[in-house]
C-alpha cells in the first residue's frame, strides 16, 4: 500500500532569506527548518509544547515551533538562533552567555536565546523577575538557570 | 598573568571551549546529524509491565513500501549490561517483557512516520503475567514467577550486610537510642536532549555516533552483542545535551542502529521521543530506609545500624553498585565508630533505576541528616552542634575502611552559617531555615570491570599547528573540556582557546571511562598533568640547550618558553627529539578495604558540602517557596570557578526539584507522567538565589588540588529543605518529594494530637544475610601510610 501524503510548496522567510519547500501539509515548522532546510540550530526536547527548547521568533515574538504548522507562518519574518548573530560577530546575548557559562550542555540556549532576545526588544531593561516571567516557559536542567538570568541582566546592560 | 594562587589559568573564569559552538547552533548533537540516505528507526516497546512474548508477527511491517529493515530479539539474542555481574539485558526481547517499555521490534525505514506506521503493524501475542510494582510486592512470593531467574528469594536482587567494628557493644555504651523509617521516591534525570543515536557501516566497521556518557562502556557492549572485535567498531561521544546519570548505560538503541546499519548498508537513526526516555529512565532508586543510632547525651555517634530497600525496576543496571552506595558513605561525614549496613534491592516491572547524579547516596543522606537533627531535638541539643561534634577530621580512615584526606566539612560549615545568619534567624511560623551536609566521590576508585589499567589516559600532540589534547573523556555540558585545556595551557604558557581538543572518539583517543561518579577532573586531570609536564620538559630542555642555560632555569609563561615564542621552542624541540607527543595516564590509588563490597565507596578524594535553604511554608496550604539558598563546597581548588559555581548551582536546582515535586510513580503498570508537562520539574518561577562559597581545601592528590563539584552539593540541599519544613511549622516530612499533600496531612495530625510528621512507618522484614564482620582500620592516616 503506497501511503499518501498531501503535499504543498510553502515559501518561508528564514533569517532574512526566502526559500520555497515542497513539505507534506502536517510537518511542523520545526521538522521542516531541521529536516529541509538543515537549520538544526533549533533543538526540540518534547515535540508537545511543553519544554520551550524549539524556540523561534516569528515576526520577533517567541512560538513553539513544534506546534507550529508552516503554513501559518507564511509571508512572516522568522528568525532561529542561526539567524542570531551579525556575520561572525555575536549578538550581545550570545556573548555575555558564552562569558558567563550561560549554556551548558547548551541544548536549551537556542530556544532561551531567542526568547531574551525578544524581551530585550521590547523592554530594554527587565528586572530579575521580568526576566523570569518572560522565560518561565524554557526549562533547563543544567544551570539552575542563574547562569542564565545573570547573562541576560549583562546583555541587556551592554545594548543599552 | 599570574593570580594570587601563583598560577595563570587555574582559578581563572574562562568560557568553555564549546561555548560559541553552543550560542550560535553550530554544536551538532547526534539528533542534528543526518547523512545522506540515513534511515530513521523506531522502537516497538511492550504495552504490558510483566508478560511472556508467545510470537511476534513481522510480515506486515516487511512489507510496507519505504521500510527497509525489521528485527528482533532473534537478531540480538547477546545479553548485556552496563555490570559484569548483571548481564540481564536484550536488545530486543523475544521471550519476556519486564516493565511498559520494554524494547521488542525495530524498524528501519526512510522516514520516521513509515518507521512508526510498520511498529504499529507488528503483531506480539503476550500471556500477560502478575505485574509486581512494589518493595512489598517484590519481597513476597510471585504469583506468577519471578521477573528475573536470578537473584535472592522471590523478586530480590541483590542482598548486602556489612558490619565494621562491634556494633552491639557501641549500642550498650549509648545514652540514648532513637530510630526513624525514611522514603525517598523514584524521580528522573530529565534530560533537555532526547537519547539519540546514529550508526554507520563501512568496510566492515561500525561507526556510532551517540549522546553518551561513557564511549568506552558503550563500545564493549556492542563489541559483545554484535559479536565484533573492538577494533571494529568506533563509538564517537556526540555533542551531549545533558545526563546527569542518565546515558551512563549502554543502550538497546545504540546497539540497534548498529546492527540495522550492518544489514541495510545505510546510516541508521535513532532519537527517543520524550516518553521513551521515560522508559529509558536509569534514575533515582525509590529507597525505604530505616536507620537505628546510638549517642552519648552530648551527641556522639556510638553505633549506627543503617538498612535500605531499593526499588530497582526491572533490571539491573547500576543497581549493585547503587545498593553498596546506599550504604557506603554515611561514614565519611561522619565518625562512627561501629556500623552495620544491610542493603536489599528488588526488581519489580518498571523501568530500570540506574545512577543519577549523587548515584544512591543522596536517599541516605536525606535520611541521615533528618535523623542526625530529630536526635539533636531529643536530647536538647543544638542540630549543628550535634553535627559538628561528630564531622569526620582530614586524614583519617573510617570505620568501614574509606580513605578521607582534604576534608573541608568545618569550613563549609562556618561559612555558610555566617553568610545565612542561620544561627541567629528569627523563629516565625511558616518560615523556616534548614540547614544539611554532605560529600561526595571524586571518581570511583575501582572500575566497573576489575582491572590494573589506568581509569584515564591523554596524549598530547605538539607541531607547527600547535597543541592539540586528545582524551576519551566526553564533555556532557559540565566541561570537561574546559579541564583539560585549563590544565594543558597552564603548563605550557598559553591560554585556554590556544588548546585543540579531540575528545570521546574510541578510534582517536585514548581511553577514559567516562563522565560519571565525578570522575573527570579528577582522574582526566591528572592523566593531562602527568602527560602535560613530559611535553612541556622536552620543550624546555630544547630551549636550555639553545639558549645554553640549565632547564630550571628556562620560564615558561605568557607565549614564551625562556627567550622564544612557544611556536618556535615547539620548533627547536620538534628538531631535537622528532614528533612531539606524550602521554599520562591516571590509575587510582588501590585504597579498598579487606572484604567483598569494598569496592563500592572508596575514591582517591571527597568532596564536602554544607547547605542552609530558607523558605516559606503555607501552613494552609503545604505549599513551599524557596528564598534563597547558601551552599559552601569543598571542591579542593577550583581549576575554573565560574564552571565550578555553574555546577553547584545546577546541583542545588536539581535537588530543588527532587526535594518538592519530582516523582516517577506508576499506576497500574503505567508510568503515571511520561511528558515533561506532568512530571514537575522547577521553572525559573521556582529557583530561588543562591549563594555558592567555594571553599579550597587543596587536595594532595588532585590536579592542583582540585575535587569534583558536579554531583556532591545536590545532596544536602533535599535534607535541607526538610528541616526548613520543619522549622516553619513543626512537622517532620520524612519522605521525598515535600508535597504540598504532605505537608498538609502532618499538620492534620499534629493538631489531631498524633505524632507530627509524614512518612512511612514501618520497614519490612528482609531475609539480609548474617553480616560479613570486618575489623576497623587504624583511624588515623599518616601521610606516609596514605595508601595501602
Amino acid at each position: 500500500m503506497a501511503r499518501e501524503v498531501d503535499r504543498q510548496v510553502i515559501a518561508l522567510d528564514v533569517n532574512g532569506e526566502r526559500a520555497e519547500l515542497l513539505v507534506p501539509v502536517h510537518k511542523t515548522l520545526l521538522e521542516v527548518l531541521r529536516e529541509d532546510m538543515q537549520l538544526t540550530g533549533t533543538k526540540h526536547g518534547c515535540e508537545l509544547g511543553e519544554c520551550g527548547t524549539c524556540t523561534v521568533l516569528v515576526d520577533g515574538k517567541p512560538e513553539l515551533s513544534c506546534l507550529v504548522l508552516p503554513v501559518q507562518v507564511e509571508g512572516r519574518s522568522i528568525t532561529t538562533i542561526e539567524g542570531m548573530a551579525d556575520g561572525s560577530d555575536l549578538h550581545p546575548l550570545q556573548q555575555a552567555f558564552a562569558e558567563l557559562g550561560a549554556a551548558q550542555c547548551g541544548y536549551c540556549s537556542p530556544g532561551i536565546l531567542l526568547t531574551a532576545k525578544s524581551l530585550l526588544e521590547s523592554n530594554a531593561a527587565p528586572s530579575r523577575d521580568e526576566i523570569r516571567q518572560a522565560l518561565a516557559g524554557n526549562l533547563c536542567r543544567c544551570t539552575g538557570y542563574s547562569k542564565i538570568l545573570d547573562a541576560v541582566e549583562l546583555a541587556g546592560v551592554r545594548m543599552k | 598573568m599570574t593570580g594570587a594562587n601563583g598560577y595563570s589559568v587555574i582559578g581563572k573564569p574562562f568560557p568553555k571551549p564549546d561555548a560559541v559552538s553552543k550560542v550560535t547552533g553550530r554544536a551538532i548533537y547526534a539528533d542534528d546529524m543526518l547523512p545522506a540516505r540515513t534511515l530513521h528507526c523506531r522502537i516497538l516497546r511492550s504495552p504490558h509491565p510483566h508478560a511472556r512474548i508467545l510470537s511476534i508477527d513481522t510480515s506486515a511491517a516487511r512489507r510496507m513500501p519505504g521500510v527497509r529493515a525489521v528485527i528482533t530479539g532473534a537478531d540480538l539474542p547477546i545479553k548485556f549490561g552496563i555490570l559484569p555481574v548483571t548481564q540481564d539485558e536484550r536488545a530486543l526481547e523475544h521471550e519476556k517483557v519486564r516493565y511498559v517499555g520494554d524494547p521488542i521490534a525495530a524498524v528501519a525505514a526512510v522516514d520516521e512516520e513509515i518507521a512508526a506506521a510498520a511498529c504499529d503493524a507488528i503483531s506480539v501475542e503476550y500471556e500477560v503475567l502478575e505485574a509486581v510494582m512494589s518493595i512489598d510486592e517484590a519481597l513476597a512470593e510471585s504469583k506468577d514467577e519471578r521477573i528475573q531467574d536470578y537473584g535472592g528469594p522471590n523478586n530480590i536482587h541483590k542482598l548486602v550486610a556489612l558490619e565494621f567494628g562491634d556494633v552491639d557493644a557501641g549500642f550498650k555504651t549509648a545514652d540514648h537510642i532513637r530510630e526513624d523509617v525514611f522514603f525517598f521516591q523514584g524521580n528522573t534525570h530529565l534530560p533537555m536532549e532526547q537519547h539519540s543515536a546514529i550508526a554507520s557501516f563501512v568496510d566492515g566497521r561500525v561507526t556510532l555516533w551517540s549522546s553518551t556518557q561513557v564511549v568506552h562502556y558503550v563500545h564493549r557492549a556492542l563489541a559483545k552483542v554484535l559479536e565484533l572485535p573492538m577494533n571494529r567498531i568506533r563509538v564517537i561521544g556526540a555533542v551531549h545535551g545533558g545526563g546527569f546519570g542518565g546515558k551512563t548505560d549502554p543502550f538497546a538503541h545504540e546497539i540497534i542502529v548498529c546492527k540495522l546499519a550492518i544489514l541495510t548498508g545505510r546510516p541508521v537513526k535513532c532519537t527517543l521521543t520524550r516518553e521513551e526516555v521515560f522508559y529509558a529512565h536509569r534514575g533515582r532508586h525509590p529507597v525505604l530506609m530505616w536507620v537505628r543510632s546510638g549517642v552519648t547525651k552530648d551527641g556522639r555517634i556510638t553505633a549506627m545500624h543503617f538498612k535500605t530497600a531499593l526499588d530497582g525496576g526491572a533490571y539491573g543496571s547500576y543497581g549493585v553498585a547503587s545498593t553498596f552506595y546506599t550504604g557506603a558513605l554515611q561514614t565519611v561525614t561522619y565518625d562512627i565508630p561501629a556500623y552495620r549496613f544491610e542493603g536489599c534491592r528488588v526488581f519489580t516491572n518498571k523501568p530500570p533505576c540506574g545512577p543519577k547524579r549523587g548515584h544512591g547516596t543522596p536517599q541516605p543522606r536525606f535520611a541521615l541528616e533528618l535523623h542526625l537533627e530529630k536526635i539533636a531535638h531529643d536530647l536538647g541539643l543544638d542540630p549543628v552542634d550535634l553535627k559538628q561534634r561528630n564531622f569526620v577530621k582530614p586524614m583519617t580512615r573510617t570505620v568501614n575502611w574509606l580513605r578521607v584526606t582534604s576534608c573541608g566539612l568545618d569550613e563549609c560549615t562556618q561559612r555558610v552559617m555566617t553568610a545565612s545568619g542561620f544561627r541567629t534567624r528569627q523563629t516565625q511560623r511558616g518560615r523556616g531555615m534548614g540547614f544539611a551536609i554532605s560529600s561526595y566521590m571524586s571518581g570511583a576508585g575501582t572500575a566497573i570491570y576489575w582491572n590494573d589499567m589506568p581509569h584515564s589516559e591523554v596524549q598530547i600532540k605538539v607541531d607547527r599547528g600547535g597543541v592539540t589534547a586528545y582524551c576519551g573523556a566526553m564533555d556532557i555540558g559540565q566541561g570537561s573540556d574546559s579541564v583539560l585545556a585549563a590544565i594543558v595551557a597552564e603548563e605550557l604558557g598559553l591560554r585556554p582557546r590556544d588548546i585543540r581538543l579531540v575528545t570521546a572518539d574510541t578510534d582517536t583517543t585514548p581511553i577514559d571511562l567516562g563522565s560519571y561518579s565525578s570522575r573527570v577532573t579528577f582522574m582526566a586531570g591528572n592523566a593531562a598533568l602527568q602527560a602535560v609536564r613530559k611535553m612541556r620538559g622536552m620543550l624546555v630542555e630544547a630551549v636550555a640547550a639553545k639558549m645554553g642555560r640549565e632547564a630550571q632555569d628556562v620560564p615558561v609563561a605568557e607565549g614564551r618558553i625562556g627567550d622564544f615564542s612557544f611556536e618556535e621552542a615547539s620548533i627547536l624541540a620538534e628538531a631535537r627529539f622528532g614528533a612531539l607527543t606524550s602521554a599520562g595516564s591516571y590509575t587510582p590509588p588501590k585504597i579498598a578495604g579487606p572484604y567483598k563490597g569494598s569496592g563500592v565507596g572508596p575514591s582517591p578524594a571527597y568532596s564536602y558540602s554544607a547547605c542552609v535553604v530558607d523558605l516559606d511554608a503555607n501552613p494552609r496550604t503545604g505549599i513551599v517557596q524557596v528564598h534563597k539558598v547558601w551552599i559552601a563546597h569543598d571542591v579542593g581548588r577550583a581549576i575554573n570557578p565560574l564552571l565550578v559555581e555553574g555546577q553547584v548551582e545546577g546541583s542545588i536546582y536539581m535537588g530543588l526539584g527532587e526535594a518538592l515535586m519530582e516523582e516517577q510513580t506508576f499506576r497500574k503498570g503505567l508510568h503515571k507522567w511520561p511528558s515533561m508537562l506532568e512530571y514537575k520539574s522547577p521553572t525559573f518561577m521556582d529557583m530561588p538565589e543562591v549563594e555558592t562559597i567555594i571553599v579550597e581545601t587543596v587536595d594532595p592528590e588532585g590536579p592542583y588540588g582540585a575535587k569534583e563539584a558536579g554531583q556532591g552539593p545536590l545532596l544536602p540541599v533535599i535534607p535541607a529543605v526538610s528541616s526548613a519544613v520543619f522549622d516553619a511549622l513543626g512537622v517532620w516530612i520524612d519522605e521525598i518529594p515535600v508535597t504540598p499533600e504532605k505537608i498538609v496531612e502532618a499538620i492534620r495530625r499534629k493538631v489531631k494530637g498524633e505524632p507530627p510528621r509524614f512518612g512511612p512507618v514501618r520497614f519490612p522484614s528482609i531475609p539480609y544475610p548474617a553480616c560479613i564482620k570486618v575489623e576497623p582500620p587504624s583511624k588515623d592516616l599518616s601521610a606516609s601510610a596514605a595508601s595501602i
